[in-house]
């Protein structure tokens, strides 16, 4: 790598943020997709989002088919994709009118001159073109011909022209790799393996990476070049992940660590779909996959598996969940392990479907009818969704309940540099069947009872096969103790009891306070989920401002730590920040009766850090009015 | 269990070697049965605790499997594993079961509202997939356990608490929908004769795949009757077509009937003007459905002769044990998965 080597002299940033937008049909999630892994096998920390349209196809140039890709890349640590982009590369004038707005004032903004024709141009609503506007000239505008010198670039391969046409985003990505130093070997590689066998695609993508690079180099760009060097990250062996690829082989990890066969049951819905599809490639490890013929069969399927011995799972986003509920509730009676993976968009109905929100939290907690208590985790980064998977088969495998998994679209299709962990440090989780009676009558007569509960309240489980241990279990109120159909009024309100304590108790580790808190400042800022990145990149800037605030993010939201009370009320004021109307700050309040306060955002899209920082600064100088504030401690 | 103590040795079936003898009271569980006195499900127990000891079945292998109805509460009186599930969901969580345990014999006990209404759906994709179950749904034409409002097996017309004016639509044929998923294994057979069930219920048990058995039932509270003018002891030789593989589909207490091919269909005849060779000779094993769902249409209500038997038995790979060879299959190629690998498979740097 010569080339970085040379380039290592460019000057240096210590982040940027750069944002590829284009039709759907221009590979903007596979270009971005690459300058990410190049940037990952480069050292730099880094945060992505991917955003898709929701239509497949939609009609090309318009603004409902702009995709885009942003991400962000630094030589520290960072927990977001970014505020605001500091480089926009638009392919068609469509994209360059919905995205133009995020670009940073300044921003360096690079267009596919070629695309801004008259027909295009309308197609995305212009009268005029946009190159020539003068808002444009507060930006670093460079306009490059793209389409045209990728078929100047493939004219002697033998490619056809329109062939030739769909390379282009091959072009850009040589060239913001040449003008961000990015090393060229791995995009290489991996064009070769990617189109294996098919010659001339391979030869067109290289070739119209080849002329971006050049062009970065030979065209006036030359004073141009940056470089975004390695981050100082802990020491091992990294990988870049998303979080549904980590949520699946969280889910494999948690097989092998518990000898069970995982059993998938699923039907696909966005943003969870990916999940099915990474689960059904691993038969290696003995999982099984089960499209089922909608979600309620799914999760009947699952649950009919983990009555059988296998780690029952589910995966699904809300709408999915909604069609759950009944057979959660039939977990949770015949208290059966059971894993249900929400994958939560924007809501209500079809909603936003490849947009975030995380909105379904009082469903996770309440959504079932009767008493139905579960317990609920959520997943914080996308590498966090392999321990949080695993988190969720050791209380559903070694508690026997159904667990409720929150993750989001942002975390889902989000990805960032993982340090694997040693497969040997992992804890192995235990699970223990039945094999003998449990109950002795005053005749001296032997009975296994599937009712009969022990200490930690768990009833016994005896699988199908087991001699002897023959008995009948299902959703009608059961007898405490024998299991039989009962519809006395007292043992209704024990088991109702017995169901709600045995959840309660399940040990939870004790929240901490994120890395920077203090323990000492006035305002909490409690998160759950995906809000991590914002909330940390957030109080690090507020710290950076000479202000403080204190961090602590739930991974268990139901029970929640059984110290968060005592903490939440050592502070004078709680914020919360949720991609919703309010969920968890609602909880803690009756929960614990702390004045939390909601900080909302719903359009689709993750808190920014800057959003967050602006709330808790506003808040920081309300308490700083009323710096005594006893009163409202 | 060592199939269960090791459960990623997948889907292994261990040979238990053969069953031990058992009687009735073996199958019958200690729980008083709750259906109304004179309820045709009791038959259908009976005779269902009776063949269980023939079957050579082991009671801890054997898993009933049901959703909510009157019917759906068989599972609490056989002395086997059993779940009483949520309506219309027996199929989908028995399809889970079947696939993770290949060594059990699971049985789906439903009632018309249960199979054909809520879980219409669960049932024709768990025959679609040819999942190995012993299906068997107790047609009462009623829903029993709400006291008693129409069902979708309902005849047209029919007066019920809300249909006070008769039944405006029309009812689904389980044995056509049944057909119509392509099932492997279709039959129809009735609560008032103990011998047609078990043995219908035995030919269901030894076939490999989805076994679809409607049971006829009576449900003397909600629906008294309905097929009184077929089952009744009397009128059974004129009214009821039994199907028999191999031999001409004939009825009547002298067999004067028969049942013919037409190109709209086939009819009933009379076998004296049409002559034995026109009779057509029941085959279960055509692979086509198209005779076997046109019998299933002989009968448009349980007014007129019914064709009661096997409407056909074929065989075609069974949906658990081929997933389970896909399992197998990969793992034979490339081995058992080691998880350190599977998380460096993808690019992968040093820091
Ligand atoms: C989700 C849900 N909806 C409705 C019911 C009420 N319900 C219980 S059984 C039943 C119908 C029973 O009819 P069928 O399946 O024919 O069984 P039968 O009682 O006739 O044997 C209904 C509607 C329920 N238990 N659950
Ligand atoms: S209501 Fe009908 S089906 Fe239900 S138990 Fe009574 S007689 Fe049988
Ligand atoms: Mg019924």
């Amino acid at each position: 790598m010569t080339d970085i080597a040379e380039a290592l002299s460019a000057p240096a940033l210590d982040e940027v943020i750069i944002r590829f937008a284009g039709d759907s049909g221009d590979g903007m999630q596979l270009t971005g997709d690459r300058f990410t892994s190049a940037s990952a096998m480069f050292g730099n920390d880094l945060a992505t989002l991917p955003e898709y349209p929701a239509e497949i196809r939609a009609p090309a140039g318009t603004l409902a088919g702009v995709s885009a890709f942003q991400v962000h890349i630094s030589d520290h640590d960072i927990t977001t994709p970014g505020d605001a982009p500091d480089v926009l590369v638009a392919m068609n004038p469509a994209a360059l009118k919905s995205d133009l707005h995020t670009l940073v004032p300044g921003g360096t903004l690079i267009v596919n001159k070629d695309t801004f024709e008259e027909r295009n141009l309308a197609k995305a609503g212009y009268d005029h073109d946009p190159l020539e506007d003068e808002d444009l000239a507060g930006y670093r505008l460079i306009e490059v011909p793209m389409t045209s010198l990728t078929k100047d670039a493939c004219a002697d391969l033998g490619v056809k022209p329109r062939d030739a046409d769909r390379s282009k985003n091959f072009f850009a990505l040589g060239l913001l790799s040449w003008m961000y130093s990015r090393p060229v070997e791995p995009t290489m590689d991996w064009i070769d393996a990617k189109f294996a066998g098919k010659d001339l695609v391979i030869a067109a993508n290289k070739a119209a990476f080849n002329a971006g690079h050049a062009y970065g180099e030979t065209a006036e760009l030359g004073s141009q070049r940056v470089i975004v060097k390695a981050a100082p990250l802990q020491p091992g062996t990294y990988t870049n992940i998303n979080g549904n690829t980590a949520l699946s082989w969280g889910l494999v990890a948690a097989s092998q660590l518990s000898g069970l066969p995982l059993y998938l049951g699923s039907y696909p819905i966005t943003p969870a779909t990916d999940i099915l599809h990474e689960l059904s490639k691993h038969k290696a490890f003995g999982v099984t996959t089960f499209q089922a013929e909608d979600e309620i069969a799914a999760v009947g399927a699952a649950i009919g598996a983990s009555y059988g011995g296998s780690l029952g799972v589910t995966t699904t986003s809300g709408p999915g969940v909604a069609l759950k509920g009944e057979a959660m509730g039939l977990a949770v009676s015949l208290e059966l392990p059971l894993i249900i993976v929400d994958i939560q968009r924007g809501g209500p109905s079809t909603g936003l479907p490849t947009k975030t929100e995380a909105a379904d939290l009082l469903m996770a907690l309440y959504g079932r009818h009767g008493e139905s208590p579960m317990p609920v985790v959520a997943a914080r980064t996308p590498s966090d969704c392999f321990d949080v998977a695993i988190e969720a088969a050791r209380i559903a495998l070694e508690y026997q309940t159904p667990v409720m998994l929150l993750s989001d679209g942002y975390l889902a299709n989000g990805s960032e540099p993982w340090c694997l962990p040693e497969v040997s440090d992992l804890p192995a989780i235990e699970v223990e069947y039945a094999t003998g009676f449990n109950m002795v009558d005053e005749d001296g007569g032997e009975h296994f009872w599937p009712f009969q509960r022990d200490g930690d309240l768990k009833r016994p489980i005896a699988l199908p096969g087991t001699p002897g241990l023959m008995h009948r279990i299902g959703g009608i109120e059961k007898a405490d103790g024998s299991g039989n159909v009962s519809y006395d009024p007292e043992n209704h309100e024990r088991m109702v009891h017995l169901r709600d304590q045995r959840i309660a108790a399940i040990p939870v580790p004790d929240a901490v306070l994120e890395e920077g808190s203090d323990g000492d400042a006035d305002l909490l800022v409690v998160g759950w989920g995906s809000t991590w990145g914002a909330i940390a990149g957030a109080g690090r800037r507020v710290r950076a401002a000479g202000g403080r605030v204190d961090h602590v993010h739930l991974t268990h939201l139901n029970p929640m730590p059984a110290n968060l009370g005592e903490m939440l009320r050592s502070y004078r004021r709680v914020l919360v920040p949720e991609l919703n109307l309010g969920q968890l700050v609602k909880v803690l309040r009756a929960e614990y009766l702390v004045d939390a306060r909601p900080l909302s955002k719903v359009k689709g899209q993750p808190f920014t850090a800057g959003e967050i920082e602006h709330a808790v600064s506003e808040m920081l100088a309300e308490l700083g009015e009323d710096p005594d504030g006893e009163e409202s401690r | 269990m060592t199939d269960v103590a090791s459960p990623l040795h997948h889907a292994t079936v261990v040979d238990d070697g053969p069953a031990p003898e058992t009687t009735r009271a073996d199958w019958s569980s200690d729980q008083e049965v709750r259906w109304c006195p004179g309820c045709g499900d009791y038959s259908i127990l009976t005779a269902l605790q009776l063949l269980m000891p023939e079957l050579g079945a082991r009671r801890e292998k054997t898993v009933f499997i049901s959703g909510i109805g009157c019917a759906a509460r068989f599972p609490y009186y056989m002395n086997t594993y059993g779940v009483h599930t949520i309506h219309g969901r027996a199929p989908a969580v028995a399809t889970g079961l079947a696939m993770a345990r290949p060594d059990l014999d699971v049985w789906v006990i439903g009632g018309d509202g249960d199979m054909l209404s809520i879980g219409g759906n669960h049932l024709i994709h768990a025959l679609r997939r040819n999942v190995n179950l012993n299906v068997l749904l107790f047609n009462n034409q009623i829903y029993g356990l709400t006291k008693g409002q129409f069902s979708p097996t309902s005849q047209k017309g029919k007066v019920t608490k809300s249909s006070p004016v008769g039944l405006v639509a029309r009812p689904f044929n389980p044995i056509s929908v049944a057909l119509g998923a392509e099932a492997t294994f279709v039959a129809r057979t009735h609560d008032m004769d103990r011998h047609h069930m078990q043995e219908t219920f035995r030919r269901a048990y030894e076939h490999e795949g989805a076994a679809f058995v409607e049971v006829l039932q009576n449900c003397n509270v909600f629906n008294d009757g309905v097929f009184a003018s077929i089952t009744k002891k009397d009128v059974r030789d004129d009214m009821l077509i039994e199907l028999e593989h191999g031999k001409p589909i004939l009825f009547g207490s002298e067999k004067q009937y028969g049942v013919s091919r037409r190109p709209e269909g086939v009819v009933i005849v009379d076998v004296a003007e049409v002559g034995i060779e026109y009779i057509l000779v029941h085959d279960e094993g055509i692979r086509n459905p198209s005779t076997a769902f046109s019998l299933s249409r002989l009968a448009k209500t349980p007014a007129t002769p019914t064709p009661i038997g096997v409407f056909r038995a074929i065989d075609r790979g069974e949906f658990g044990s081929s997933v389970a060879a896909q399992i197998r299959e990969v793992q034979a190629q490339v081995g058992r998965g080691d998880l350190a690998d599977l998380l460096r498979s993808q690019p992968t740097w040093e820091v």
